[in-house]
Order: structure tokens, then sequence, then C-alpha cells
């Protein structure tokens, strides 16, 4: 009999060093599109890090003898010495280009990622934590700006504020941050709000209260952490939306500007030579979809991994 | 059914009046006029150009003067082009949006229904892996991006098919912006069909209909098809309205003149007034698309009740 209690503890005691998280991971590790997709999202934020020590000139460097040797036209990919990708139309170097270009998406993936919890988290969790009137009037704000398109007021936003020193800082990246998190909060605030409200009468927080735990304390260790899971989901899932919306603005010509070099940027100006030099395009639109495409794989792989339930439905 | 109807209408008219005020609210915080990028002109005449645009009323006096021409009608002046109206834009360019819109939604049903049935009827086969990459494909790769990958395969390697800034002439200008346009939501219409379908493989009803000895083509059509397909109705709405309204991106890249393409260009030329009046235009597109939708939805599934 002791022997049986004693494999039962053993085993009671692995279950438990192993936790959530970690069978989690080990969950998303066996996911091999999730693997390749976080892959290359470390790829793309170690370029996007050490771009600037990597590239061979500066962005905003043009190159004038290469130029003139190529006729002062774009040069493609491997077809002349020091620019491996090539020269753009002004005769900048495409490589380094392309670098401070993941520079930027990924500074929007997180930092515009950030701004959204920091307004998605406030405002889930007063509703869901109050309830009642403040609930309804939060969540009637909520269905509001959901029902506003999201892509018309990042640009809305971004026209409005371009000309003030606010929507300058930073060549326009501060005013594109802001926009986006402004508007892509909706969903972790209804996520935030949805845990707490079926959290609010668990026993554990009814038992917390009674041996007089303080309101703030219940939140921060018994109910925010809860709903870590699906915001992790929700904010992974947002940040191709984000890359996105930072490529579609700087298409547009009302993101991030000149000469930082935006992959929606390079874009608009290649696409007038999509005939002499179809490079001009494609690089940076391969950039952007492997870019979207590795982080929609890794938040499809954590869904999958943080909620086993759900695999598949989705 | 009606007291629904009336709530969902009723929801509308706050929604608009917080996207009205907010574009309006944004479109005043710019600072300089309208004006600051033109030459300089007497303060005389730029009285009168602020008298004729209202700009001299106090803001909430023009806000209410402009819903007041919205709500006969009149979306305004643009600041750009003096000799139209924002009206005269929108009927210029809104025939070319819809049929761009229109034609992309029937591609994205033709295309994304029958991948998404393939993709489950062949569950865990190649068929399945096929169907599964090209929806995967689709909803990660931006509109835009596929429009530059369409046109270099179709219209520089190929020539097959003419490229950027062709206008809207004829069939074989319309079939890229069509695709391109419509890619994203073939991926999530066959997404949501393939879900949808092996969901219903496993319910009764089709267990009965295998069992008293229907054909396999014949459950599939008849039971399995049918069923699987009344959710996926639920997302047609919503990306018949992002189809209509969405399509500014592909209109700029492609040169078609529908309003899309009106709405870019104003941006970059701060045609504020322009601005104003699409953004209120499309998000009650959008809202009005979701609620025709839903109504829609209670005919076709007769199990749903609306309280």
């Amino acid at each position: 009999m002791a022997t049986t209690a004693g494999v039962l503890d053993r085993t009671l005691t692995a279950r438990r060093s192993s936790g959530i998280w970690r069978d989690a991971f080990g969950r998303l590790l066996r996911n091999r599109l999730a693997v390749i997709g976080g892959i290359w999202v470390i790829f793309l934020i170690l370029i996007a890090i050490f771009g600037p020590a990597i590239a061979p000139w500066h962005y905003d460097q043009k190159d004038n003898v290469a130029f003139n040797l190529a006729h002062g036209r774009p040069a493609g990919p491997f077809t002349i010495p020091n620019h491996p990708l090539g020269l753009d139309n002004y005769g900048l170097d495409i490589f380094s280009k392309l670098l401070d270009g993941a520079q930027i998406s990924m500074s929007v993936a997180f930092v515009a990622q950030a701004v959204v919890l920091l307004i998605g988290i406030p405002i889930g969790a007063l509703a869901g934590w109050y309830g009642g009137r403040v609930d309804t009037y939060l969540m009637r704000f909520t269905d509001v700006m959901y029902a506003f398109p999201d892509l018309l007021l990042i640009i809305l936003l971004s026209v409005a504020f371009r000309d003030t020193d606010f929507g300058r800082a930073l060549n326009g990246l501060f005013l594109v941050f802001v926009a986006i998190g402004l508007t892509s909060w909706v969903t972790v605030a209804r996520l935030v709000r949805g845990q707490l409200l079926s959290l609010r009468e668990m026993e554990f927080v009814e038992a917390a209260r009674a041996v007089g735990v303080s309101g703030r304390k219940i939140m921060t260790k018994h109910l925010l952490p809860n709903a870590i899971g699906p915001v992790t989901v929700a904010v992974t899932l947002g940040i191709p939306t984000a890359i996105l919306f930072e490529a579609t603005l700087a298409y547009l010509g009302v993101g991030v500007q000149p000469p930082r070099a935006s992959w929606g940027k390079m874009i608009a100006e290649g696409v007038n030579f999509i005939r002499s030099a179809p490079y001009l395009t494609y690089l940076p639109g391969l950039m952007i979809a492997s870019a979207l495409i590795s982080f929609t794989f890794l938040g499809d792989g954590l869904r999958d991994a943080l909620d086993p339930k759900l695999k598949g439905k989705q | 059914m009606v007291t629904y109807l009336i709530r969902r209408v009723a929801w509308l008219i706050p929604v608009l009046f917080v996207v009205s005020v907010i574009t309006f609210g944004l479109m005043h915080a710019v600072p300089g006029g309208p004006w600051s990028g033109e030459r300089n002109v007497s303060a005389g005449v730029q009285q009168n150009i602020n008298k004729k645009f209202r700009l001299d009323l106090p803001i909430q006096d023009q806000y209410i003067a402009w819903v007041g021409d919205l709500l006969h009608g009149d979306l305004g002046p643009t600041f750009k082009y003096r000799d139209r109206s924002v009206n005269d834009v929108v009927r210029e360019g809104f025939p070319v949006t819809l049929q761009l819109g229109l034609m992309a939604f029937i591609v994205a049903v033709a295309l994304g229904i029958p991948l998404g049935i393939i993709a489950a009827l062949g569950h865990n086969r190649w068929p399945d892996y096929l169907a599964t990459a090209i929806s995967l494909i689709g909803i990660a790769t931006p509109s835009f991006v596929l429009a530059i990958i369409l046109v270099v395969v179709f219209s520089v390697w190929l020539r097959w098919l003419p490229g950027v800034g062709e206008g809207w002439k004829g069939p074989n200008t319309w079939v890229l912006p069509v695709l391109a346009l419509s890619g994203y939501q073939i991926a999530q219409i066959a997404r949501y069909t393939r879900a949808s379908m092996l969901e219903v493989t496993r319910k009764d009803y089709v267990r009965t209909a295998q069992s008293k000895g229907l054909g396999q083509r014949a459950v599939v059509v008849r039971h399995m098809v049918r069923n699987a397909l009344i959710p996926v109705v639920t997302i047609l709405g919503p990306i018949l309205a992002f189809l209509v309204t969405g399509s500014f991106i592909i209109e700029y890249f492609f040169g078609v003149p529908g309003i899309g393409r009106y709405y870019v260009v104003g941006i970059g030329q701060r045609d504020y007034g322009l601005i104003m009046a699409m953004t209120v235009l499309y998000a009650f597109a959008v809202a009005f698309l979701n609620v025709v939708v839903d109504v829609l939805y209670a005919y076709i599934d007769p199990r749903i009740r609306y309280n």
C-alpha cells in the first residue's frame, strides 16, 4: 500500500511541476506549422534588432558609383557587386531597406499590441468586475467601436494628425502605433470581460473574499492571470493585422514617412517599375507575406496549445 | 421578429452618430484649414470660401448643418474638385465599385465553398492539406501583395492579361482586380465551410441517410452541404460589406475608377469633405448589410428565433 501511495504522490508531484504553461509549450513544439512560424518570427525579430549593424549601407544612403554604372536604373538581385539584392530606383540598397522595413514592422507588431493591452485590459476588467451599469456603458461603447470599420478609422487618425508634432514623431511611426492601438483593443476588452464575468462567481473567488483578500488583489492574483491564455492568443493573432495596417498606411502614403523604408512604401514606389524591375515590389511583398503567415501559424498554434478543446474548431 | 428588426435598425442610429462625430471631430482637429496647401488668396476671398463651406460657423453648428444635408441626401462638397460634389463622385464611382465588389463576392463564394467541401470530404488526406494550404496562404496574404503576385505572374511574365493602370475597360481588365480582391475571402469561406462540413459529418441524420442506403453523392449534396452552409451564410454579410467597401486599395493599385480610388486620392490631397462623407457612407454600408444578412438568416434557417 505504501508503494501505491508513493507512486501516486510522485506522479502528482511530477504532474504539478510540469504546469499548464509547460504543457502548452510542449504541445506547441509538436505543431510543425507553429514551430516554422515561430522560427521565422524569431528571425524577423533578430534582423529588426540587429538590422542597423548587419546592413551594408544606410537605408537612406545613395550609392552614386554603382547607380551610375547601372545607368541610373534599378538593378536586380545578384546583378551588381556590393549590393546583394540590388539597387532601387533612387540608387538605394534594397537589402538595407528591407532590414529597416523589418524594424518598422516588428516595432509596430509589438508596440501597437502593447497599446491594445493598455486600453483593452482596463476597459474589459472594469466592465467585468463592476458589472451593472458600468458594464452596460462600457460594452455599448465597445460595440460602437466594433462597428467602426478599422482601416477607415486608422486612416482618419493618420490623416488628421500627420501634420502635428505628435504625428511627425519617429517619422510618423508613433502615430501608427497609436492609431492601430486605438482601433484594435475591442477584442481584448471583450475577452477580459467575458473571463471576469464567468470567474467572478467561482468558488475560489468567494473563498478569497471570505478570508478577506482585497478586491485589487483578487483581480490581479486570481482573475487576470486566468485571462492570460486567451489574451495571448488574441494578441498574437492581432499582430498580422497590425503589420498589415502599417503596410497599408505606408502604401497609401499616410503611414511611416520617408526616408524610413516601410515595406508598404517600397511596394507603392516599386509598382511604377513593375515591368522593368518587378523585384522592387515582390521582395518587400514577400517579406510582408512571410511575416503575416508566420505570425498566423504561431497564433493558431498557441490557440491549439493553450486550449486543446478548441483544436480544429475555428 | 419585428421587434428584433426594429431594435437592430434602431441600433444603427447611435453607431452612425458616434462614427460621424468621431469623423467630424477628427477632420476638424486638423491644424490649418483645407486650403493651407493652396496659393495665397486675399482675406476677402478666403472669407467667401469659408462662408460657402460653412467654415465660419461654430463647430457644433457646422456638424448640425452637415448632418442636415446628409439626411437630405447631400453628402456635401469635395474641397479639391471645385466642379463636383461628393454626390457626383459617388454617382460616377459607385457602379464600378459595386460591380467589382459583387463580382469578387461571386468568385469568393463559387471558389471558397467547393474548396471547403473538398477539404472536408478528403479530411486528413491530400485534398484537405492542399485546400488548407491554399486557404492559409489566402488568409495571410494582404490584397495588395496578392495583387502584385497576380500582376507579376499574369501580366509581366505570362503576358496574358493587362497589368496596372489599365482602368476598367472590359472583362480582361476585370480579372486581376476581382481575383486580388476576393483572394482573402475565398480562403475565409473555405475555412468556414470546411469546419462546418466536418461538424455535420458526425450528425445523426447523416448516419441515418447513409444507413437507409442513400448514395454518397445524395448524402453529401442533400443532407450535408445544405446544413453545413447555414453557418457559412452568417459570414457572407460581413464579407459582402467588406468587398463593396474595402476595395479602395485594389482600386488604387489597378487604377479602377470606383469611389475607393477617389477616397485614396482624397486622402493624398487632404480632401476633408470627401474623406468625411466616404467614411460615414462606408460605415453605414457595413452596418446596414450586417442587419440585412441577420434578417435573411432567419428565413434560411427557421430554427432561429430572435428575442
